[in-house]
């Protein structure tokens, strides 16, 4: 089976509020999969909902085969350790850290020694550029730092797919050069699926296989990061290229400008 | 007419509004109450988590509850000697600074002491918690947050403050005393030898142990609440933070007098 994950006619609301209406997507085994729009249209709440965080109104999401919302909690948690993710703000345990953040996930659910533990633990360190940190907490490190920590506990497990959730939001040149790096090589050397939910456009184009542009709750355009260079739809062409006006209106909807200037009561 | 109905419905709608809010929370509350207890035999495998939680719920909490319990008992010394002296029954300063610590201030003034101290930094806690994702990360980690961080705070604000409220007495004991016989010159035989003959384990002293067993429960569940359901921003745990003192406040002076009624009737 090449796809890890295959989402089949998925809905959810928040409130009254439309997100996803029957959308249909796939996760292709071994890829890294990108899945990009506006601010607010769902992205990260798609990752809630691949993880079974959240459940939807209708519709699937098979993760190897399983659909995650019917399985009960010691089979999800099972699942879960073979899912990692990258959380927007890192997500560390602000009591423990960065040695025993990354140690955290081991010490939970293996039953491995102290020397053990330290060993995993500094070669996931290692890879993520972050050894010398280790005693660090976390109040301590900076922003790209936290997520490298963070990335190294989601790998500490060897999990089979990553979800990284806007790895490059607020990000320097460098931090932002180092996780771009960091991902392409772990997906390729891990063995890993890797989701990348993400607004910034070149930065997930220069590593993503496959895009998925949503946004009113449905996918708008899909394809490999070239194909869509060559998109005839305005909407994607327009948030592809950052242009301020087209589909997307500059201004948010008002009444006419002049009666709204000058009309008195 | 219709318009008129309108008005009305456009001034009892909020109200309509406000009650099913409260009514949703009071519901998420007894849910979030029953994962806590489904959560309590995974602490007993990991003890280390609730001895932790020990010391930062209740032996952090032992300096402000050591110097207000003096400071109550040395009030309590003084007020009682004025009074008792002029009916010329000063000896009896003991069973009345006894009577009145263990059986209401010290479950009461502990229990608001501790909502204070303990229920906010734990709301505060979860409520950063919640707010930087950190349970949604445990939840991705495969670890329920309700056993590893939840449950054992609940247990410890559960065990500790009846501790707590037995150090409250004593100490506010020992200030009275100190007031009433040192300073004051009341016999030191008779301020003991009232309170031990009038102060009856059961009666009194156990009335005072179930008190703030009730309420050690009751302030931390709401605080554990209030952080859990927090608004997962600045001002979401400012104001978590607030109610979690002034809900837990309330109930715990409510149920002292339902509790208290109840006592007496069976007495």
């Amino acid at each position: 089976m090449s796809n890890l994950i295959e989402i089949r006619g998925l809905s959810f609301n928040h409130g009254f509020r439309v997100i996803f209406d029957n959308v249909d997507l796939d996760i292709e085994r071994g890829k890294i999969t990108a899945i990009m729009g506006p601010s607010g249209t769902g992205k990260t709440t798609l990752l809630k909902l691949i993880s079974a965080q959240l459940t939807p109104r209708s519709g699937k999401v098979l993760v190897e085969g399983q659909n995650i919302h019917d399985l009960g909690q010691a089979d999800l948690y099972e699942m879960r350790k073979r899912m990692g993710m990258l959380f927007q703000s890192g997500a560390l345990l602000t009591d423990l850290n960065v040695f025993e953040n990354v140690a955290y996930p081991l010490r939970e659910h293996t039953t491995l020694d102290e020397r053990m533990i330290r060993y995993l633990v500094l070669i996931k360190l290692h890879a993520v550029g972050l050894r010398g940190a280790a005693q660090l907490m976390p109040s301590e490190l900076s922003g790209g730092m936290a997520r490298r920590v963070a990335l190294a506990r989601a790998i500490v497990l060897d999990p089979m797919m990553i979800m990284y959730d806007e790895p490059f939001s607020g990000q320097d040149p460098i931090s932002m050069g180092v996780l771009i790096k960091l991902i392409k090589t772990m997906n390729d050397n891990m063995d890993l699926t890797s989701i990348i939910v993400s607004h910034d456009v070149k930065e997930v184009s220069a590593i993503a296989d496959y895009i998925y542009i949503i946004s009113n709750g449905r996918i708008m355009e899909q394809g490999t990061p070239p194909a869509l260079e060559e998109t005839t739809s305005a909407w994607a062409r327009q948030f592809l290229k950052g242009l301020p006006d087209g589909p997307v209106h500059f201004h948010y909807p008002a009444p006419d400008y002049n009666t709204d200037l000058f009309e008195t009561e | 007419m219709l318009s008129y109905l309108n008005k009305i419905a456009d001034n009892f709608g909020p109200l309509g509004k406000k009650g099913i809010v409260s009514f949703e929370r009071l519901g998420r509350s007894a849910l979030f109450l029953l994962r806590v207890f489904q959560s309590i035999p995974f602490v007993f495998l990991r003890p280390w988590l609730f001895i932790q939680q020990l010391y930062s719920v209740g032996v952090l909490t032992i300096i402000i509850i050591f110097v207000a319990g003096t400071f109550v008992g040395m009030v309590l010394g003084l007020q009682g000697y004025n009074i008792l002296v002029r009916f010329n029954s000063e000896s009896s300063l003991g069973t009345m600074v006894g009577l009145t610590l263990v059986r209401e201030l010290g479950p009461v003034v502990t229990a608001l002491l501790f909502a204070g101290r303990a229920g906010s930094a734990l709301t505060a806690e979860l409520g950063l918690m919640k707010t930087t994702d950190q349970f949604s990360a445990l939840e991705m980690m495969a670890v329920d947050p309700f056993k590893r961080v939840i449950a054992p705070r609940f247990l410890a604000g559960f065990f500790s403050m009846p501790l707590l409220a037995a150090i409250f007495s004593a100490v506010g004991i020992y200030g009275g005393y100190y007031v009433g016989v040192y300073l004051l010159g009341v016999d030191d035989g008779a301020y003991w030898a009232q309170m031990q003959k009038s102060v009856d384990f059961h009666e009194d002293f156990m009335n005072g142990v179930w008190k703030s067993i009730v309420f050690g429960f009751v302030a931390t569940w709401i605080a554990l609440f209030e952080g859990y359901d927090s608004v997962p921003t600045s001002e979401g745990i400012g104001r978590a933070t607030t109610q979690s003192v002034v809900n837990a406040s309330l109930a715990v002076l409510a149920l002292n007098f339902i509790l208290t009624a109840l006592m007496l009737e069976t007495s």
